[in-house]
């Protein structure tokens, strides 16, 4: 019974998903998203700072070959990229709440 | 039966009846009016502040605080603004290579004009700024233009509005409905939130005039540009209306527009336009 449940416990562990280094690829596509993403804010005129540092940040980190980092700093330029997209779609309505009538 | 078929034509008229009513009213609230659009804009700010005298709104944060205003009047005897002035005085009177000087560029020689800027140019289709036409004029006349943002194009525009003080602002909207889209296009990009911050320049000046942000007090939005350029203790130097805009955009982590680009020109429109009676006040300082 205790072999059997050291088994199941070791077979179960080999299935569990485990975290491993991001490779160049991967920051190649993280990047590419997230500069897709950065250039459709851009041509909405509404860029935020914040995303082109991060874009940069991944870059560097890329350039460095420390993939982890470049992983994560795209993924970050991507959500922000998104969010002044989200932000320009939204607001082409919504500044009219603002005004002084 | 009878009686229910008659409630809901009832119902039905009157639901009619009150849309045709309240119709026009959204028709007109979505046509461009910048005379009804001034007129609210001032009343907001004088609603808001009833005590400050209407012409003092043009000294921004002077105007929402006893105490600043005193420090500055006391600063107004040696004005921080006074080397770009003479700068640009200077830099106005000198000829360029070809022989003529921005005198020939200008209605009047350029001197008491600066509350007739930003104008519609109907040829152009667009507004020019007073910066943007001292750039064409170098240009037309054989010399580089000045950047935007620094010192040459400050002291010139600072001279141009010191020969104007005291006049009221006075642009005009010509009817022409690429200047109505203009002045409409301006106000949009004025209420739009925009940066990592979600502000919009109204989230400042026309929300929060009077109030602290980190150790500044906000100006009013009224009467903003009248003042302009500004020489300004935190950039240590003078700053024209591109540079004002290029930094109100870094401040909320936006990138700035290029200077001078239409949505800039077009927000200078919107903001001197629903200023227009009140003086000119620039060159200005503040903290």
């Amino acid at each position: 019974m205790k072999r059997s449940l050291t088994l199941a416990i070791l077979l179960a562990l080999s299935f569990a998903p485990t975290a491993r280094a991001a490779s160049e690829a991967d920051y190649k596509a993280a990047y590419a998203a997230a500069e897709t993403a950065s250039k459709e804010a851009a041509g909405m005129r509404n860029q935020w700072t914040v995303t082109v540092s991060a874009l940069a940040a991944a870059k560097k980190a890329g350039d460095g070959g420390d993939f982890d980092r470049a992983v994560s700093a795209a993924k970050e330029a991507e959500a922000l990229a998104k969010a002044s997209i989200v932000q320009a779609t939204s607001e082409k309505e919504a500044w009219k709440a603002m005004e002084i009538r | 039966m009878k009686a229910r078929t008659a409630l809901l034509l009832g119902s039905l008229s009157a639901a009619l009846a009150a849309f045709a009513l309240t119709s026009p009213r959204v028709v007109a609230a979505d046509k461009i009016d910048p005379v009804a659009d001034a007129k609210a804009f001032q009343n907001f700010f004088f609603r808001k502040f009833p005590d400050v005298k209407h012409e003092d709104f043009v000294n921004g944060p002077y105007s929402m605080n006893a105490d600043m205003k005193r420090q500055w009047q006391e600063k107004e005897e040696f004005p921080p603004y006074e080397f770009a002035l003479d700068a640009g005085k200077e830099m106005f009177a000198t000829p360029f290579k070809n022989g003529k000087s921005y005198a020939d560029c200008f209605p009047n020689g350029g001197i008491g004009i600066r509350q007739n800027y930003p104008y519609f140019d109907e040829k152009e289709g667009k507004v020019v700024t007073l910066e943007l036409a001292l750039n064409r004029c170098r240009e037309a006349n054989g010399e580089a233009p000045y950047s935007y943002v620094k010192d040459e194009m400050a002291s010139l525009t600072a001279y141009m509005a010191y020969t104007s003080r005291g006049k009221p602002m006075d642009i005009k909207i010509p009817d022409d409905p690429r200047a109505l889209a203009a002045f409409e296009n301006g106000k949009r990009y004025f209420y739009t939130r925009r940066g990592q911050l979600n502000f919009s320049c109204a989230s400042c000046h026309v929300q929060s005039p009077g109030e602290r942000i980190r150790a500044e007090i906000l100006a009013p939005a009224l009467g903003i540009l009248n003042a302009m350029p500004i020489y300004r203790s935190e950039w240590s130097g003078m700053g024209t209306t591109s540079r004002r805009f290029i930094t109100c955009n870094s401040q909320t982590r936006a990138v700035p527009l290029e200077p001078q680009a239409d949505e800039y020109r077009d927000v200078e429109y919107f903001l001197s336009y629903v200023a227009n009676g009140l003086p000119i006040s620039g060159p200005g300082a503040r903290p």
